[in-house]
């Protein structure tokens, strides 16, 4: 299966070891990887900014790079959600077939390529942090505010792995205040929403937090190394990777 | 360049004397131990909320079913109030349209001063808070006693809701102890809520029993029969209308439903979407004035028809007020609802009150990560977060954003338009946080680093990685 990675810009730039681990990943699962050397953005930042009207530059050169692959495939549940509602081109053709073939790295494994056993070893207590737009956006885990059945596709996966030990912060899936701009504009309520995130997995007594998307863990990074606390972010894919 | 010219560039300045959003949520979080009361207060709230629906199996099948009742009637919206104005004419209703808020409170003032009234009661009716009804008959010599305890409580302190459900709810029990020893006379220090409840009954009971004229809101209008729903916890309303002889009803133009058995839909989703309560304690119905008494109705559009001529934003006027939203809303409990400097505050009033005034109300739909969770909380499913970026777009589109804003996108959107330029820019970023991080580290020009580390810079990006060990 021939699958297109697409890091997002800000991974490229800061955290290439969640691409590289990203990329390991899908070859040891058996897909034939690319990497469309010309990618940068989905252009979220400038959408969520509100200015939507200045992302053509970046959907053109998406649908430039991922026109001819059979799956796209990414390690952010956000990202990832932007392409799937807002990608659009004057090849409207290919621009179709990339939103509705664009997954998220857990949904990827768990629904296309249905995978049923990892062999990865973590022998780590590992508190799992919900990303909403991968969770409320693309349905990757059931929402405490609806009243249908549980599941969580990434926590699916979490539990194959060797001696990890998962558990949950006491209000599972609220935001972690990242939001994109918002982490900067909205800068009190955002570190505030970080913080609260954080206590409830220090109560758990975690040694990593982890989720699907590294934005969220970036933010959370940042107040953790702030706060001097001995607890690390992981990104699923390094867990899921792991020897 | 110094914090202030900073801000100049980046934020929108509100109009008026409001401070935007942001600058309100960050003195609001500067009492970090009050913030965490404030978000445990309300998030307790939503677990109820949770609780409740849950024992209802058909939870999810319910709140289409009010979403659909809504859709239709706001497709239907000018035969279901001509239906409603003739049905509640036929049973001795006066029926009042109001074009703005200038209008309603004119016809309140008008009825007022015919009838020679002196003492007015209200129970809760946020659109009347959103029409400064109170601001306007104080400025013309009419008292306005809000009957809701909460209501009350902050119109001694001189205080719009902060919350329209719990519109005290940013109060603790040793403030109203203080407001009610300053305006009531209660004992200093006694933070008993039994004591300051009783305190606050017997000054209402006057209230009610001298009131001539009440005013309430309306939470669902019949068009099928011509009478109207208020739903209250304290049954102020209920008081306040059968003790004066003037009953005067404002409703929005969207508080319309069909008929009355929809209402088996809407007071379910209602009380367990705002309190987690299976009803609200008073859902009282009033059809026809007692004899002797005269009953009106206002029925207010205000920007209402504008928002219903918007595609994008129309299902915004499905709210049936439940606050759910606020309860649920990670940025509501971390900012308080003055924040948000209008009647209706939190996720649904930041898609509500651009309408009303795109300038003044500019920050609000930034106002949010998108999350989501309001969206899904919602009992009439509007898609809230949807609606807060497309605000997002419609602002910037006319206009409405800051200088430095602008310039900052159209240079990031330039850089991740053109990979070359894109690759440059990332190395030379990379290379000069980690040759200058002081440049970065500067808590008042880099918002981010105030309260957190900035993320370490590789020296190689993963492309670089990938073309030296993939190729």
């Amino acid at each position: 299966m021939k699958v297109g990675l697409f890091i997002p810009c800000y991974i490229d730039q800061f955290y290439p070891k969640v691409a590289v681990a990203t990329l390991e990943l899908l070859e040891k699962l058996g897909c034939e990887v690319v990497y469309p050397l010309n990618q940068t953005c989905c252009g979220q930042p400038m959408a969520n900014s509100g200015f939507a009207s200045l992302s053509d530059g970046c959907d053109k050169n998406f649908v430039a790079n991922f026109g001819e692959v059979d799956h796209i495939v990414s390690p952010s549940g956000s990202c990832v959600l932007h392409v799937k509602e807002h990608l659009h081109d004057q090849d409207e053709v290919k621009a179709t077939y990339i939103r509705k073939h664009i997954y998220e790295l857990t949904e990827f494994i768990v629904d296309i390529l249905k995978v049923k056993n990892i062999t990865a070893s973590f022998p780590h207590k590992v508190g799992m942090h919900i990303s909403c737009h991968g969770q409320r956006g693309l349905n990757l885990s059931s929402m405490s505010e609806l009243t249908a059945p549980s599941f969580s596709k990434p926590a699916y996966l979490l539990n194959m792995v060797k001696g990890l030990q998962l558990s949950e912060p006491k209000r599972v899936d609220e935001c972690c205040g990242f939001g994109g701009t918002f982490c900067v504009f909205e800068e009190a309520v955002s570190v505030k929403m970080g913080k609260d995130r954080i206590t409830e997995h220090s109560v758990n007594e975690v040694e990593y937090i982890t989720g699907g998307d590294v934005s969220c863990l970036m933010h959370l990074e940042g107040i953790l190394k702030r706060q001097g606390s001995k607890v690390k972010t992981i990104h699923i894919a390094e867990i899921l990777n792991s020897d | 360049m110094n914090p202030k010219n900073f801000n100049r560039l980046f934020f929108v300045p509100i109009q008026g004397a409001s401070l935007s959003h942001s600058a309100a949520a960050e003195i609001f979080n500067k009492d970090e131990s009050r913030t965490d009361w404030h978000d445990e207060t309300l998030w307790f709230v939503r677990e109820k909320r949770d609780k409740a629906v849950r024992q209802i199996a058909e939870w999810e099948q319910l709140r289409s079913l009010g979403s659909s009742i809504k859709d239709h009637t706001l497709s239907n919206l000018d035969n279901y109030l001509a239906e409603f104005e003739k049905n509640a004419q036929a049973n001795g209703i006066k029926v009042h349209w109001a074009f703005d808020a200038e209008e309603h409170n004119e016809i309140i003032l008008k009825i007022i001063r015919e009838q020679k009234v002196e003492q007015v009661v209200k129970s809760k009716s946020m659109l009347t808070e959103e029409c400064h009804l109170n601001d306007f008959l104080a400025k013309r010599g009419v008292e306005v006693v809000d009957t809701d305890l909460g209501e009350r409580i902050v119109q001694f302190r001189n205080e719009p809701p902060s919350h329209i459900v719990l519109p005290a709810i940013h109060l603790k029990k040793q403030d109203v102890s203080e407001t009610f020893h300053e305006h009531l006379g209660t004992e200093k220090g006694n933070n008993d809520p039994q004591y300051l409840t009783e305190a606050a009954r017997q000054h209402l009971r006057t209230k009610f029993i001298h009131s001539q004229l009440a005013i309430t809101g309306v939470n669902f209008a019949i068009a099928s029969t011509g009478g109207f729903v208020v739903c209250t916890n304290e049954g102020n309303a209920d008081m306040g209308a059968h003790a004066a002889k003037i009953h005067i009803a404002c409703m929005g133009i969207e508080k319309i439903i069909p008929n009355a058995e929809h209402l088996g839909v809407f007071l379910r989703l209602l009380a367990r979407s705002a309190t987690g309560q299976p009803i609200t304690t008073y859902s009282s119905h009033f059809h026809q004035p007692r004899v002797g008494q005269q009953m009106h109705i206002i029925i207010v559009d205000n920007g209402r028809t504008k928002q219903l001529g918007r595609p994008d934003f129309r299902s915004s006027l499905k709210c049936i007020r439940c606050a759910a939203c606020f309860n649920t809303c990670p940025v509501y409990r971390r900012s308080g609802g003055h924040s948000y400097h209008t009647a209706v505050a939190g996720p649904i009033g930041s898609i509500l009150n651009p309408n009303l005034d795109m300038k003044a109300n500019a920050d609000l739909p930034f106002a949010s990560t998108l999350c989501g969770s309001c969206s899904n909380v919602c009992p009439v499913k509007i898609d809230i977060h949807v609606q807060l970026y497309k605000w997002r777009q419609e602002l910037v589109s006319e206009g409405y954003t800051a200088s430095g804003k602008k310039v900052a996108m159209k240079g990031m959107a330039f850089v991740l338009s053109h990979p070359s330029i894109y690759r440059v820019a990332g190395k030379m970023g990379r290379w000069m946080m980690r040759a200058f991080p002081f440049i970065m580290n500067n808590k008042s020009l880099n918002p981010w680093y105030k309260q957190r580390e900035m993320p370490e810079a590789p020296k190689q990006s993963f492309r670089d990685w990938y073309k030296k060990n993939k190729q």
